[in-house]
C-alpha cells in the first residue's frame, strides 16, 4: 500500500541518473564513442601532427564532450522514445523535470569521467596544461548544456533511426568542417567568421584558451550560451516523449 | 520499503468510485477521437473498455494514465488529478506498446523502478510469480513476446496498486501464459485493486468484466455487465440456416418462450436459459438436419455488440 510520503525528488533524480549511468557504461558503442574514439584522436593528432601535445588536448577534449553531450545522448534518448520506456516512466512518479535532472547529472558524470580520463591520457604523454580551471569548467558545464539541449531537440522529434543518422553525420561533419580538428581562425577569414559561430568552433576555442592561458574568450560563451538558449527553447516546445 | 500485496484495497472511509470521467472531449487538430465520454469505474471491479479500432479506448486510456491532456471534460483517479504524483504513486500501467528499455534486464528494471515508489512488492518475488527467471541475464530486447509481455505486468503490479491500468494485456500469449496472466490479474480485483481494461480478447472480458463499456467513434454505446450487455439472463441465440420454418421449435419449447429471426441465419429464443431448453433447440436442429453454430447464452454476443459498434461508427 502506498504511504502518505512519497519518494524525495532527489531520490528520483538520484535513482534515475544512477539508472541512466548503468545502461550507457554497458553499452560497447557508448564506451568507444566516449573513450576510445577521442583517446585514438590524441595519438593520431599528436603522431601526424608533430606538434606540442599541450594544443591537441583542447581538441579532444571538446570531440569527447561533443561526442558525450550530443551524439551519445541523442542516440539514446531517440531509442528510449521509440521503445515506450518513456512513455512508461511519464506515468511513474518520475517527472519530466526528474528525468531531464536524471539525465543532466548521468551526461554531466559521463563527460567529466571522459574528460579525466583524456587528462591521465595526455598527461602519460607528457601534457602539462597552464590552465584556468574555472574558467575550463565554466565552459565544460556552458558547452556540455549546449550540446545536451540540442541532443534533446534531435531527438525529440525524428524517428530513433533518424536521430541515429544525423546525430552521427553531424558529430562527425561538426569535428571536421566546425572548427575543432581544424581551427576555424586557421580557414580562410570568411568561411573562418561562419565557422565560429558554431558551438563546436566556439567550444574549442574556449578550452583552448582555458587549458593554455589565453585571455578569457567572452565570445565563444556569447555563442555557446545562445545555441543552448535556443535549442532549449525549442525542444521545450516540439519535444515528444513518445 | 518492500512488502508482496496481494492487492491495495481503498483505504477504510474512502468511498465512491475509483475513476470519474465526466463529458471528456479530446480532439487532434479536426478530428475528435473522444466525444463527451462520461464514465466511472468502481473500487475493486475489473472495468472493460471495448470498442472497434480507432474508437476512442486508447486515447480515453491516454488521458487516464495522465500522458494526454483532455482537450475538455473532467477526469478524476482515485480522487485526484491524472498525472499528479499523489495518482501516479497509486496505480500501475501495463502499456500497449512498449514500455520497456531494450538493453535492461528484467530484475534491474524493476528494481530502478522500486526506487521510484513509496512501497512496493519484491522484484524477485514479483518476477517469479509471472514466470520470469530473476536471474535471467538476458536483456528485454531479447525475450519472446510473451516474457516482455510478463514483464511489463510485474512492473504494472510493483507499487502494489490501488488501480492498475492494462491495454491489451494478453497479447501475443500463449495460451498457458494466458491463463496465468489471468488468474494474475483476477487475484489482484479479488485483493481489492481496481481495474481497467481495454483488449480485443472477447473472452478475457467475459472471464474478468464486472462491467462493461463499448465504445465507438469517441462515444459510449453500451454501458453493464456481460449478461445485461448479451441478454444472458432472458435469452438464448443461435445461428442457422436463414428463413427457417420456425413453428415446429415453438411447439417443442414451453409457451412462456419465443424464438424468432433477428436477422438473416441469426435466432435468438426468448425467455430463462436452462439446460434443458438448449437440449431441445439443439435436438430440433438435428431433427431437422441442421447444424446449430454460435450457440450461446443471451441474445448478441460481446462479439456481436463490438462489431455493430464497429458498423455504426461514423
Amino acid at each position: 500500500m502506498s504511504t502518505s510520503t512519497g519518494v524525495r525528488a532527489s531520490a528520483r533524480v538520484r535513482a534515475h541518473a544512477r539508472w541512466e549511468l548503468r545502461l550507457l557504461l554497458r553499452n560497447g558503442e557508448q564506451i568507444l564513442l566516449m573513450f576510445v574514439i577521442p583517446i585514438a584522436l590524441l595519438v593520431a593528432l599528436v603522431v601526424m601532427r608533430r606538434s606540442e601535445i599541450d594544443t591537441q588536448v583542447p581538441i579532444v577534449m571538446t570531440v569527447s564532450l561533443i561526442a558525450t553531450c550530443f551524439t551519445s545522448l541523442a542516440i539514446g534518448t531517440g531509442f528510449e522514445r521509440r521503445s515506450g520506456a518513456l512513455t512508461f516512466l511519464a506515468t511513474t512518479p518520475l517527472s519530466r523535470v526528474d528525468l531531464l535532472l536524471g539525465k543532466a547529472i548521468a551526461t554531466a558524470a559521463l563527460a567529466s569521467l571522459s574528460i579525466a580520463v583524456l587528462a591521465l591520457v595526455a598527461a602519460m604523454m607528457g601534457w602539462r596544461p597552464n590552465a584556468q580551471w574555472p574558467v575550463l569548467v565554466l565552459f565544460i558545464v556552458v558547452g556540455g548544456g549546449a550540446f545536451a539541449a540540442l541532443a534533446v531537440l534531435l531527438a525529440g522529434v525524428l524517428r530513433a533511426e533518424a536521430v541515429l543518422a544525423l546525430a552521427n553525420a553531424i558529430f562527425v561533419l561538426l569535428i571536421v568542417f566546425g572548427g575543432v580538428v581544424f581551427a576555424a581562425a586557421d580557414m580562410p577569414s570568411a568561411i573562418g567568421q561562419v565557422v565560429s559561430l558554431l558551438p563546436s568552433a566556439a567550444l574549442a576555442d574556449a578550452l583552448q584558451s582555458a587549458l593554455n592561458g589565453g585571455a578569457f574568450p567572452l565570445g565563444p560563451l556569447l555563442v555557446l550560451v545562445a545555441w543552448g538558449t535556443a535549442a532549449a527553447m525549442l525542444a521545450r516546445r516540439t519535444f515528444t516523449w513518445d | 520499503m518492500s512488502s508482496i500485496e496481494l492487492g491495495g484495497a481503498p483505504t477504510p472511509g474512502e468511498v465512491g468510485p475509483a475513476l470519474i470521467v465526466e463529458n471528456l472531449v479530446v480532439r487532434y487538430g479536426a478530428t475528435v477521437a473522444v466525444d463527451g465520454l462520461s464514465m466511472t469505474a468502481e473500487t475493486s471491479q475489473v472495468t472493460a473498455l471495448l470498442g472497434p479500432n480507432g474508437a476512442g479506448k486508447t486515447t480515453t486510456v491516454e488521458v487516464v494514465c495522465g500522458l494526454r491532456p483532455a482537450t475538455s471534460g473532467r477526469v478524476r483517479l482515485l480522487g485526484a488529478e491524472p498525472g499528479s504524483r499523489q495518482v501516479a504513486e497509486r496505480i500501475g500501467v501495463m502499456l500497449q506498446q512498449g514500455g520497456l528499455y531494450p538493453t535492461a534486464r528484467p530484475l534491474e528494471w524493476l528494481t530502478y523502478l522500486a526506487r521510484l515508489y513509496p512501497s512496493h512488492a519484491d522484484p524477485s518475488a514479483l518476477l517469479a510469480l509471472v514466470g520470469i527467471d530473476p536471474s535471467t541475464r538476458t536483456t528485454t530486447r531479447r525475450l519472446s513476446g510473451g516474457e516482455q509481455q510478463r514483464v511489463k505486468l510485474a512492473a504494472a503490479l510493483l507499487p502494489n496498486p490501488e488501480f492498475l491500468i492494462l491495454d491489451e494485456p494478453t497479447a501475443g500469449l500463449d495460451p498457458l501464459a494466458r491463463r496465468n496472466l489471468l488468474e494474475a490479474i483476477g487475484a489482484r480485483r479479488d485483493s481489492g485493486t481496481s481495474i481497467l481494461l481495454t483488449t480485443h480478447q472477447l473472452s478475457d472480458v467475459e472471464t474478468l468484466a464486472d462491467r462493461v463499456i463499448v465504445i465507438a467513434g469517441g462515444r459510449i454505446v453500451a454501458d453493464g455487465t456481460v449478461s445485461e450487455l448479451t441478454g444472458a439472463d432472458d435469452a438464448m441465440s443461435f445461428g442457422s440456416r436463414p428463413g427457417l420454418d420456425l413453428t415446429d421449435l415453438a411447439a417443442a419449447l414451453p409457451a412462456s418462450y419465443r424464438v424468432r429471426e433477428v436477422r438473416a441465419g441469426s435466432y435468438v429464443v426468448h425467455g430463462p436459459p436452462t439446460p434443458q431448453i438448449m437440449a431441445a433447440i439443439t435436438a430440433w436442429c438435428a431433427q431437422k438436419g441442421l447444424m446449430a453454430t454460435d450457440l450461446a447464452v443471451g441474445q448478441r454476443t460481446l462479439e456481436q455488440i463490438v462489431i455493430d459498434a464497429g458498423l455504426e461508427q461514423p
